[in-house]
């Protein structure tokens, strides 16, 4: 866009930098001249100085400087800043000028060269007379110069060459052109930079010096300029925090100027360009919010300074300017690090500067609506001898003027008159577009959808304006979206009827139907006359004909719209539209929903689809068809009529076909599902309802799956919600609200009539051959054809199940792995009505734990639904869980001849081996036989047979069987051997006599096995008698290679008297065997404990005599002596008068002596516990 | 005294909106429901964890050129928005609380209404007369 009269100047936009002007380089044709310029320009990074710099030719004309008012006496300024001001220090007027000479110090023809220099310093003196402009010299070298102090003839040269062209020792510098060219350069222009300082800081001082001169009432415009340049200088200086500091004070003092209309526009011109240097400095010093309370110090001071009523509009194009240039500002200065928040960020300011442009094209409209006969003034007012304003903010046609009077009426006519016809020519839209687009995205960066929302529909609106509907069309729609999810009815309403107009401008049919549907629906805040126009619009559309303007269209645009229908109706073709309603909330609802989430196959599946109008008029429509995702069906699922007459409004002969504003009408539809669809889902894809009719112009509305639209969704909350849904409704009248969308069904097979029963015996027993008996009984009408039976493992249990049990229809054997743990499909074959069949089944679990079986049963069947003849397939299922649990615990133990429990068997020493079993089953146990099979580290003492053959074991009840065993030798003192296996053969009482029996085998636990040096072994009779001698014989055997040494010794005994060797010494030679002894006397009767025999081995102390002892009885019973038993009587009253504790007390004697006075205590012993040796 | 009164549901729609000059009531419309995204922001900034202690009152939304838009929310996220104008400098932050809470206080009484369904849009008159006494007078 080319420059307007509201952009800032470029001069006041940019950064101000110090400006030296270079001479005497001819950077065309010297190359070492154009290396020197482009170090000092090119690729000037952010840490150099801040120059610029511009080569100049020697003779350059600078701009003249006008002589020194000595008094301001007499002077009136014409305006507050000259428009050239700025660009001149910025640009023409050098801070510091530099001259370029090549000479070296040891130069032949010094003299001349120095002469020559001189004169060239003195050229450009007098061209900058007046100006305080420094100028400075730099000799170009082709040698590197020596240390200072060093080079005699360099110093004194030097010096004379000061001399002859008048310069301080400052102002010459000396460039050797050598390797290091940059280095010098930067050194170089640092001195440069010093120079200019100084330059700025004078400038800045002879300004100043002009206040004593003004007074307060003639020169008020003076104040201001001289703070102006006093800020501009302190820029240039770069000296921003007094800059900003004058730049404030003249802010202040621009306020305080008089304003009248003729001066009004210069007044805020500089005030917007003071605001700008102001904000700009305030960024550039990180203080943001100084920034923005100046601009909106700014903004309160200047909204209401309109200045001339006729020019309404450049006030509202300032302020949007205004506006945009704070806007451009605040961006920059987020580019440059500077965060920005949700409610405070440059979108605001762009949003607003498109409000002040929307309005500055309103009063342009307004104030520019020139009648045609009104032609551009002549001669052109806005014209100037010079083609610009000498004062910024001037009108052109009285340039200079400052009195509060126009000076020429005619003039001041003429000038509003140009400047009302020009506005007349400016984009108005095209402006505002590109404010708000800019808007649009800073609201996008800082989270606002919302205002974005708005902004865009702003932006269609422009369009709209503008007349580029296809761009408008493109921005509300998509928007239009956000405001229907967000249900902001209100605004989608105003939104869609921008959309709606736009639309017919361009005759675009199907955007028309699609606005209109939605405009005339319930989401639509729009009139009720409103709505019935817009609906009988449609209608027309409906029947091919031309539909009304639209009301706010310009004649203009709506006459072309006409022409363009015109058109559209004509062409033959593209006549049928489908418009996906779903996402919109348009005028007809539709809700669909099958009468059930499942149908038998028998049973026809029912279909409602429910329809409401919300327009205002009652509309007809043609046809109605459900899609489903098996499309087989949907030719069942349509409802059609010929529209034969024209009138879409009149009530159809049919009423079906017509949908009353406000009423629900339910279609309903039935159909037989196919056999092919059991255990499949129907879904309802799509409904479709056709308006209009072929000859004319049909329309689809299209919902996907079971109907509902951009709204019903919510629409059903709150209906869920309300309490007017718990009210009772009358019959036949359909609460719309009530109505819940079903858009799928399952079609599942037919309910068998068939019986299944299982009968067993649980739980069943670890390895027996379970027997499970199915019953099958038909209760169908006709025949079942085809009935199979899948028994077994239910599958989808843990993957161990599976291998561990085993079915089989054999119940004769027992079955191994390779039974499968499902039989499917058995056969069983037709069944008449009421026929059973029963089936058994036997299973085999390995392992205990629960199981569950499955029995399904399948059978087909042919029946009639609605007339038609279908083969269903029905099955049954029966599950049931079933535990195994263990028939019988086996407790095995090794015990001694005394029964004493063994936790070691010595070789070659008889021993015995218990086993019990403890039945654990619910059921009588019939045990069959048992086996005991030795590992060959073992040996039977005699032929081991089985003791529990054809036991029958209760629950809880426990077999025993004992065996005598005996280890041979072994090769080391100890060691662990293997028994063997026991095997019990069992099965249930129960069940018949060919059931096969169940073997489980129990694997007898190691023992260890020791060898031990000597072997003791009594004999002795079963029982003793009081007072009757028995002889104990005690065998002494030596098991080892060695001369054994024995010590032997019986202790005396209470209970006895004996005769024999009471301690002995003997030698027993390898293998040999000594036998001992004694006649022992017993004294008292009962069991008595022996005496007990010590024996020690000399040559093996660890053999004790406590482990021999384990070998020899350590008691016996004795009997009553025959005399004795008379007497018993009276001892049992004796005893029974003496408390037993005091018997217990009793010492051995005395009860030594109530045994020979009374006879003996045998009676009272515990005769029950029986001596199973 | 407001120019424009709204009362938005949790899921942002309106439930009730009352401005004062009815010729521009689509610009007040539009006003409210971009508040609705520094609304949104507000509460969003306030953790989760926080959420109880929350200030209802939201304090200044933002400012236009012409209208401060105040906002508050409800421990059930129902907003109240208050439009003032600009120019209206005679409103402290104080007024606006309490105006809040009247507002409040009317809108729990609404709700309190068996016969209202959570959702509806607010047709009550007495709801209607309390924001009309908080709205500047029609002139």
């Amino acid at each position: 866009m080319s420059p307007t009269q509201w952009d800032l100047p470029p001069e006041l936009c940019c950064r101000p930098m110090a400006f030296v002007a270079l001479t005497g380089l001819d950077v065309t044709y010297n190359a070492i001249h154009r290396a020197i310029w482009d170090a000092f320009c090119a690729n000037r990074r952010a840490d150099r100085v801040p120059i610029s710099f511009k080569v100049l030719p020697g003779d350059h004309e600078y701009p003249k400087c006008r002589t020194k008012r000595t008094s301001y006496e007499w002077y009136i300024p014409k305006g507050i800043l000259k428009t050239g001001w700025m660009n001149k220090h910025l640009n023409l007027v050098p801070a510091l000028l530099v001259l370029f000479y090549e000479l070296d110090w040891d130069d032949a023809v010094w003299k001349e060269k120095q002469s020559e220099c001189a004169t060239k310093v003195e050229i450009v003196r007098t061209s900058l007379q007046g100006r305080n402009t420094k100028v400075a010299v730099v000799l170009i070298q082709k040698k590197t110069p020596l240390p200072p102090g060093e080079d005699l003839v360099a110093s004194e040269r030097a010096a004379s060459l000061c001399n002859a062209c008048d310069l301080s020792g400052k102002s010459l510098f000396v460039l050797p052109h050598t390797d290091h060219l940059v280095g010098y350069i930067i050194r170089l222009e640092n001195a440069f930079y010093e120079h200019a300082q100084t330059y700025y800081y004078t400038e800045i001082r002879r300004v100043k010096s002009h206040k004593e001169f003004l007074n307060k009432t003639t020169h008020q415009l003076l104040f201001v300029r001289h703070q102006f340049k006093i800020a501009f200088f302190s820029e240039l200086k770069q000296d921003t925090q007094n800059s900003l500091k004058y730049y404030r004070t003249a802010y202040s003092l621009v306020h305080e100027l008089r304003t009248h209309e003729t001066n009004m526009l210069e007044i805020k011109t500089m005030a917007g360009f003071i605001n700008y240097k102001i904000c700009r400095l305030c960024f550039q010093h990180n203080t943001p919010l100084d920034a923005i309370a100046q601009f909106r110090k700014h903004i309160d001071l200047c909204k209401k300074k309109i200045g001339s009523a006729e020019l309404a509009f450049e006030h509202t194009a300032w302020m949007s300017k205004q506006f945009q240039s704070f806007g451009d500002l605040f961006d920059e200065a987020i580019k440059l690090g500077l965060t920005a928040i949700q409610t405070q960020n440059p979108g605001f300011y762009y949003q607003q500067a498109a409000y002040y442009a929307q309005e500055r094209k309103q009063q342009a409209t307004h104030l520019c609506a020139h009648e045609a006969s009104v032609s551009y003034p002549t001669p052109d007012h806005l014209e100037t001898p010079s083609g610009a304003l000498d004062f910024y903010g001037q009108r052109a046609w009285r340039q200079g003027h400052q009195s509060i009077d126009p000076p020429h009426m005619e003039k001041e006519k003429g000038g509003i008159l140009a400047l009302q016809m020009k506005e007349k020519d400016v984009p108005h839209s095209e402006l505002i577009i590109a404010l708000l687009s800019n808007a649009v995205a800073q609201f996008k960066k800082y989270k606002c959808p919302r205002m974005k929302s708005h902004l865009m529909v702003q932006m269609g609106e422009e369009y709209n304006h503008a007349k580029d509907y296809t761009k408008a069309l493109k921005l509300l729609d998509y928007v239009m979206c956000d405001y229907r999810t967000e249900r902001w009815w209100s605004l989608l309403t105003s939104i869609l009827s921008t959309a709606l107009r736009c639309s017919y401008l361009m005759a675009h049919i199907k955007d028309y139907i699609t606005y209109s549907m939605e405009l005339v629906g319930r989401a639509s805040t729009l009139r009720e006359e409103q709505k019935s126009r817009i609906e009988k619009n449609l209608i027309k559309v409906l029947m091919n004909e031309v539909p009304e303007a639209e009301p706010d269209c310009d004649q203009a645009s709506a006459k072309a719209a006409q022409a363009l229908w015109s058109d559209r109706m004509s062409l033959a073709g593209s006549n049928e539209f489908t418009i996906e309603v779903q996402d919109y909330v348009p005028f007809v609802q539709c809700k669909a929903k099958f009468l059930s989430p499942s149908f038998h196959v028998d049973d026809p599946v029912q279909l409602h689809v429910y329809l409401r109008a919300d327009c205002p008029h009652p509309v007809r429509f043609s046809k109605l068809c459900v899609s489903l995702s098996n499309q087989e069906y949907n030719q069942l699922c349509v409802v059609e009529e010929p529209c034969k007459s024209q009138d879409i409004l009149e009530a159809s002969s049919q009423e079906n076909m017509c949908l009353v504003p406000g009423k629900t009408r339910i279609y309903s539809f039935k159909f037989v599902a196919k056999t092919e669809d059991v255990g499949k889902k129907i879904e309802i894809t799509a409904v479709d309802l056709m308006l209009g009719s072929d000859n004319g112009r049909c329309v689809f509305l299209n919902w996907r799956g079971g109907g509902g639209d951009a709204a019903s969704s919510h629409e059903a909350l709150l209906a869920a919600r309300s309490f007017k849904s718990r009210g009772r409704v009358p019959e036949q009248h359909v609460e719309w609200d009530t109505v819940s969308i079903q858009a799928s069904t399952m079609i599942i097979s037919r309910i068998p009539k068939i019986s299944v029963q299982l009968s067993h015996e649980p739980p069943a027993l670890n390895n027996e051959m379970y027997r499970i008996t199915v019953s099958i009984q038909s209760n169908e009408e006709t025949v079942t054809k085809d009935v199979k039976l899948t028994a077994g493992l239910k599958p989808g249990q843990d993957a161990n199940l599976t291998q561990s049990t085993h079915v089989t229809l054999n119940g004769l054997e027992m079955c191994d792995e390779s039974h499968p743990a499902l039989l499917p499909d058995i056969a069983i074959g037709d069944l008449q009505p009421g026929e059973k069949v029963e089936k058994c089944l036997y299973v085999r679990c390995v392992t205990t734990g629960a199981r569950i079986f499955l029995f399904h049963v399948a059978y087909a069947l042919s029946t009639k639904v609605e007339g038609k003849d279908i083969t269903c397939r029905c099955h049954k299922d029966e599950t049931v869980t079933i535990e195994t649990v263990v028939p019988f615990e086996v407790a095995v133990k090794f015990v001694s001849t005394k029964f004493e429990h063994l936790d070691r068997v010595y070789v070659d020493i008889p021993f015995l081996l218990m086993t019990d079993i403890l039945s654990a089953s619910p059921w009588p146990l019939h045990l069959v036989t048992s086996q005991l099979q030795l590992a060959p580290t073992m040996a039977a003492m005699d032929q081991p047979q089985s003791q529990v053959e054809h036991v029958v074991l209760q629950t809880g009840e426990c077999a025993s069987e004992c065996f005598s065993l005996q280890c041979p030798p072994v090769l080391n003192g100890t060691s662990s051997v293997a028994s063997g296996q026991y095997l019990i053969s069992w099965k249930r009482k129960s069940w018949c006599a060919d059931a096969p029996v169940v073997t489980t085998v129990t694997t007898l636990p190691h023992v260890m096995v020791e060898t031990i040096p000597l072997y003791v072994h009594a004999e002795l009779p079963s029982f003793g008698r009081v007072r009757e001698s028995m002889p104990v014989r005690y065998h002494i055997q030596n098991r080892t290679g060695l001369v054994q040494d024995v010590e032997m010794s019986v202790e005396p005994s209470d209970a006895f008297m004996f005769s024999g060797l009471k301690q002995v010494r003997l030698r027993i030679l390898p293998g040999a065997e000594q036998e001992m002894l004694y006649n022992f006397y017993p004294l008292m009767a009962g069991y008595q404990n022996l005496p007990q025999l010590n024996i020690s081995l000399l040559r093996f102390p660890a053999v004790s005599g406590q482990l021999l002892r384990r070998f020899l009885p350590s008691r016996i019973f004795v009997k009553v002596h025959l005399q004795c038993l008379a007497k018993a009587r009276f001892v049992q009253y004796t005893t029974d008068c003496c408390p037993m504790d005091r018997v217990s007390h009793l010492s051995c004697r005395s009860l030594q002596f109530i045994q020979s006075d009374h006879g003996p205590l045998g009676c009272i012993s515990d005769q029950s516990s029986p001596c199973m040796s | 005294m407001a120019v424009c009164i709204a009362v938005i549901a949790k899921e942002n729609y309106p439930l009730f909106i009352r401005s004062v000059p009815v010729q521009n009531e689509l610009k007040f419309h539009y006003t409210v429901h971009t508040s609705l995204d520094v609304v949104e922001e507000k509460i969003s900034a306030v953790g989760k964890a926080m959420a109880d202690q929350r200030e209802l009152y939201l304090g200044l939304l933002y400012p236009t050129e012409d209208y401060k838009v105040y906002g508050y929310v409800t421990n059930s996220k129902v907003k109240f928005v208050i439009v003032v104008d600009s120019s209206n400098t005679s409103l402290r932050d104080n007024e606006i609380r309490s105006m809040f809470r009247k507002l409040h206080n009317s809108f729990t009484d609404v709700m309190c209404n068996p016969f209202y369904n959570p959702g509806d849009t607010i047709q009550s008159k007495a709801f209607d007369s309390i924001v009309s006494a908080m709205m500047v007078q029609a002139s």
